[in-house]
């Protein structure tokens, strides 16, 4: 594995995007099981939630899977801005004519802008949110630092600019649904899972997880700019 | 039938190209593809003009040379069918036909056309092969048994005619479903078992180093493929790559 040359190769690239990606699937999985508990609005919900984000910035192994996180968002991120770069020189003149739907899906044609739609979300959930509970400024409920009256705030009238934070959120979550759609599959094949008998059910998961996924985390910023109204 | 075609027309690999178009009366529904290419050369050369180069040989969907880029899709609108197999009907009177050449950095243009995909033989040079000896005392290869589904799946991953038409449909210009349908044709045969990692590293190190893109997993390339090649070659090939790169030494 010394050998730059099999590093550098178009698979080995595609191994460390599946890989990530994957890794990435199950990331959203457990941030959405957290912010599930937002649908709780009441104080015992607030205090859970809060106990639920303290426990999520302290817990040591639980810290080890955010550094793989945001490993995982680097490598992908990287690689991926390399593999579209590539692929963008692999074809310096392109077809007068070119009849993309013909022959392949649009998600699995614009994963690159729908990652870049992606990146810019990533960007300014992480300054909204992540941002905040690690370097303030944050209020205190219980002893607690308070991330919930955090996200209500954000998605309620206080903030002028909710509608907007509410719109740009569930946009980047199409975006998300789009890109898993295809991407959940993808991933499979670049690490040659596949298989005439599990590959069927395989794609039938990346539909139900592409939409169902980004639709239930869309459904929380919603639900909570309508019940502050 | 009338039609309008518009050609793409380059005179090197070094000059612009641009689309020139023609009218064409009087085109049968019988005709093939390349019939029709004739008839238009035809037209031109009596015009005093210079014909349209394309490349052509067996005409009967074999060879894989008819590479053309008709209305946006590798080979035109048919399916499972090379430019030489698809017919004029598919088509309607009136239509206008957008004709270019395979686009690919690794595939240059020669001219009009015809492209230079030398980078195929390369990839097979690098290891498209298997290692036999050749001085009298050779095997029958039926004397060895194969199970019936292995030697189907080889069988069809050995019909890719390396036509080219994977590496004109994919977005990114990837010949991963050619390479791949290459590489499995062996590794599915015991014949193919003492080179199977070192093959599989060298004929994709090979596809690297011609400038072809990498693989999304579009899935364009197996629908514009004329002999069914599928995407399990693809993933196949993934795999041994990948357990070929963790076992090799170097
Ligand atoms: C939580 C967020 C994300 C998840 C779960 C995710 C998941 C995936 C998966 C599973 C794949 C398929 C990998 C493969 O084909 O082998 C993929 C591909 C891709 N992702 Fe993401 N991704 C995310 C965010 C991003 C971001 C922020 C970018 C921004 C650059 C991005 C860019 C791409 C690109 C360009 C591809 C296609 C690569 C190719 O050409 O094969 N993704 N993603
Ligand atoms: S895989 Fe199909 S499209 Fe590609 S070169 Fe072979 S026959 Fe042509
Ligand atoms: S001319 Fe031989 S395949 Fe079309």
């Amino acid at each position: 594995m010394s050998n730059s040359g099999i590093l550098r190769s178009s698979l080995a690239k595609k191994y460390v995007m599946a890989l990530s990606g994957l890794f990435l699937c199950l990331f959203l999985l457990g941030h959405l099981v957290g912010n599930l508990q937002l649908f709780n609005t009441s104080a015992e919900g607030q205090l859970a939630f809060n106990e639920y984000a303290h426990f999520m910035t302290t817990f040591p192994l639980v810290k080890l899977l955010s550094y793989l996180t945001y490993a995982a968002v680097l490598f992908h991120v990287v690689d991926g801005i390399a593999l579209t770069m590539q692929n963008r020189k692999a074809r310096p003149t392109g077809y007068v004519k070119e009849k993309g739907s013909a022959n392949a899906s649009w998600s699995s044609r614009n994963m690159g802008i729908l990652g870049t739609i992606i990146l810019v979300f990533l960007v300014s959930h992480m300054q909204n949110f992540w941002y905040v509970m690690h370097f303030g400024p944050i209020g205190e409920s219980d002893g607690l630092k308070d991330l919930h009256t955090v996200v209500m705030t954000f998605f309620g009238p206080e903030n002028g600019l909710a509608g907007l934070a509410v719109a740009g959120y569930v946009l980047a979550q199409f975006a998300l649904g789009f890109h898993l759609i295809h991407g959940f599959q993808s991933g499979f094949q670049s690490l040659g899972l596949r298989h005439s008998k599990y590959s069927p059910l395989i794609e039938r998961a990346g539909l139900l997880f592409g939409i169902g996924v980004p639709t239930l985390f869309a459904s929380i910023p919603v639900y909570l700019f309508f019940i502050q109204l | 039938m009338n039609l309008t075609l518009k050609v793409w027309r380059q005179n090197g690999p070094e000059v612009k190209g641009h689309m020139d178009t023609h009218a064409l009366e009087g085109v049968s529904p019988d005709m093939s593809f390349l019939e029709m290419m004739d008839m238009l050369n035809d037209q031109i050369i009596r015009a005093g003009g210079e014909p349209v180069a394309f490349d052509h040989d067996c005409r009967e969907g074999i060879c894989g040379m008819c590479s053309m880029f008709i209305n946006g899709e590798a080979h035109g609108p048919g399916r499972g069918v090379t430019t030489c197999q698809l017919h004029m009907r598919s088509f309607n009177d009136g239509d206008t036909i957008a004709i270019e050449p395979w686009r690919a950095q690794a595939f240059p243009v020669i001219k009009d056309l015809t492209v230079d995909r030398s980078a195929f033989d390369r990839v097979i040079q690098a290891g498209g092969y298997i290692s036999v000896n050749t001085s009298g005392n050779t095997i029958d290869a039926n004397a060895i048994p194969v199970p019936k589904e292995q030697a189907d799946d080889a069988f069809s991953a050995a019909t890719c005619i390396g036509c080219g038409a994977c590496v004109a449909s994919c977005k990114n210009a990837s010949a991963m479903l050619f390479v791949s349908a290459k590489v499995s044709q062996f590794a599915l045969l015991p014949q193919g078992q003492p080179e199977r990692e070192s093959r599989v590293q060298r004929m994709v190190e090979q596809m690297d180093k011609e400038g072809f893109g990498n693989c999304t997993n579009t899935g364009a390339c197996a629908v514009e493929c004329p002999k069914g090649i599928d995407l399990s070659n693809i993933a196949r090939m993934n795999r041994d790559f990948m357990s070929a790169t963790v076992k090799s030494k170097k």
